[in-house]
């Protein structure tokens, strides 16, 4: 499987990360070379096998809709790298028009 | 015999004798850090004052009211990617290098609930991916058996700072075998207990359907008793089993094998296995038979595919579950940014390691639209082949011995630029998380150049107490967990 300075540009930008020039040449070549590994995977004959997304077999777990105490606002934003108020700061999302 | 020495259960019963304060057991780590720590570096963050603070305050406490608790007074070392309130919890990244958790893990609270002592947080891969703590951004830890080799990874300072007696025991946590791994390279016992077994509330997420917390510790008693206060169902991890917790430290009552079938998978003695592993491992499967197992040959016929199968997962799962770090509630938040794309871009871009994000591409990738069926698809698919195996293998034996690890602690460098080959060397391990069945990982020997070799013992889901068994019986008529290592 070969990976291209393109693909990895794209899956960068997928994944929200800023990656240099230099990143991308280095991850191209591995990420081609953990994927080649990975296409062993085809040998093995998986028609009709159900797919496993958990091992033991949970699903829609519930517990009783009571409320419960959260967590205090000061505590929540104590690691907030900006703030304002009782929230957090972030640069303008909509653009005026 | 110095107290750092002992087991977690002799320096308890020394304890809750009265033999020893709280403060005198803290004293005497706060030394033996003191000693070792510069060569180790086991730690990222100690809370050596609030520990004496706590020993202090459990001292006035028992003058009044002797009654203890397993671990009430014991000094641990966490994992630096499970919560602790208040306490740093950087999961050895930038991302977290300021990061003061609002709450305890469900794990921290029961441990806080018995009384231990926090000595502090130790090292590990970057959000625990990684198998020489390599990948950590402070540097690696290193082998206490050897400084110019890795401790394994990624709960390698937990790993360390119990084979250094940094710590009494220790918490680590297990994804692909990074509880395992650094055990056996350090000579320690490591056990990752059944998907659902213990809460990973307050856990750092890295791949959510393999992630399981447990213990690190200098002997297999140490385990059970650990194990047995982390056990239990939470309601605030989804995955937690409501399955009853036994009594395991009951389990280690009976110290032989009789009446229980011990299966030697071919496929894990193949190719590729270090000679002085290969003798060291077939040595330990004789005396398990010596101790009563009926020893049986049976075949897992898909290992070979589950570092593929688990590198397709775990990354898949890790890209989504690190979108988290996005620079906005906690964390870091990249300077100067131009817009909301831009600040996540580039707080990323700073926060996180080369395999971090290395790891984020390939999960992103093979998550992707057109390639999502034949990797992330498939990988699901072998992973339900290799659940199979076991199921089948389970049918004729009761549990599965395997060496640990394919060699012994390799050199710190040596597979750091080759992903793929680091990636390999976690290829006895990660199989055991795809199919969420409990293992432990224990001492049966050591090379030639004195880097220990260790067993995987793997049993059935919820049968931790088989494991932990066969595991101590095999340690009380063996010697090799009494060896420490010299650190000059």
């Amino acid at each position: 499987m070969e990976i291209t300075k393109q693909d990895v540009e794209k899956v960068a930008l997928l994944a929200r990360l800023r990656v240099t020039e230099d990143e991308k040449a280095v991850f191209a070549t591995q990420l081609s070379q953990i994927l080649t590994h990975v296409a062993q995977l085809s040998q093995y004959e998986t028609a009709g096998i159900e797919p496993t997304t958990t091992v033991m077999g949970q699903v829609n777990v519930f517990r009783d809709d009571v409320v419960r105490p959260p967590l205090p606002v000061e505590k929540a934003l104590a690691n907030a790298p900006e703030r304002e108020g009782s929230g957090f700061e972030v640069p303008k999302i909509l653009e005026e028009r | 015999m110095a107290l750092h020495k002992l087991s977690l259960c002799d320096l308890q019963e020394k304890f809750t004798a009265g033999e020893v304060s709280a403060v005198e057991i803290v004293r005497a780590y706060v030394l033996r850090i003191s000693q070792v720590e510069s060569k180790v570096r086991a730690y990222v963050n100690q809370a050596q004052d609030s520990a004496f603070t706590q020993a202090d305050a459990l001292d006035r406490q028992l003058k009044s009211w002797r009654k203890t608790k397993p671990l009430m007074g014991m000094p641990f070392a966490i994992k630096d990617n499970i919560c602790t309130e208040g306490v740093p919890t950087t999961c050895s990244s930038r991302m977290l290098q300021q990061f003061v958790p609002p709450y305890d893990a469900t794990v921290i609270a029961k441990l806080r609930e018995q009384g231990y002592l926090l000595l502090g947080k130790t090292n590990l891969d970057e959000f625990a991916m990684g198998s020489s703590t390599e990948n950590s951004a402070v540097g690696p830890s290193r082998n206490p058996w050897d400084f110019h080799r890795v401790p394994g990874g990624s709960s390698g300072g937990s790993a360390a700072a119990v084979a250094a007696d940094e710590c009494v025991a220790a918490l680590g946590s297990d994804t692909g075998g990074s509880i395992r791994q650094p055990a056996a390279f350090c000579g320690v016992v490591g056990l990752k207990p059944t998907y659902g077994r213990v809460s990973r509330y307050g856990l750092v997420a890295f791949a959510s359907s393999l992630d399981q917390i447990g213990p690190i510790t200098k002997d297999v008693r140490d385990a059970a008793c650990v194990l047995s206060v982390l056990a239990g169902h939470d309601s605030l991890d989804s995955t937690s089993a409501g399955v009853p917790v036994p009594d395991y430290m009951k389990a280690l009552v009976k110290k032989d094998l009789k009446k229980l079938r011990v299966g030697v998978p071919r496929e894990f003695f193949a190719e590729g296995l270090d000679l002085e592993v290969d003798h060291a491992v077939k040595a330990a499967v004789e005396e398990l038979k010596a101790l009563g197992g009926e020893i049986k040959d049976i075949q897992l016929p898909r290992t070979d595919a589950a570092v593929a199968v688990y590198y397709v997962l775990a990354t898949a799962e890790a890209s989504s579950n690190l979108a988290r770090f996005d620079g906005v509630k906690f964390g870091l938040r990249a300077n100067e940014t131009k817009d909301l794309l831009d600040l996540y871009m580039k707080t990323r871009q700073e926060g996180f390691g080369p395999e971090i994000k290395r790891r984020i591409m390939l999960g992103t990738y093979v998550l992707s639209a057109g390639y999502y069926d034949a990797y992330y698809g498939k990988a699901q698919a072998v992973r339900t082949l290799i659940c199979q195996d076991f199921d089948a293998a389970f049918k004729e034996v009761d549990l599965i011995v395997t060496p640990a690890t394919p060699t012994p602690a390799f050199k710190l460098g040596e597979k750091s630029e080759d992903p793929l080959q680091m990636y390999l060397s976690d290829i006895f391990t990660i199989s055991v998380n795809l199919a969420g069945l409990p293992a432990i990982a224990l001492p049966c020997g050591f090379s030639k150049g004195g880097l220990p070799i260790s067993l995987q013992l793997i049993g059935r889901p919820f049968e931790e107490g088989t494991i932990l068994r066969a595991a101590h019986a095999y340690e009380q008529a063996t010697e090799w967990h009494l060896k420490r290592p010299v650190i000059r």
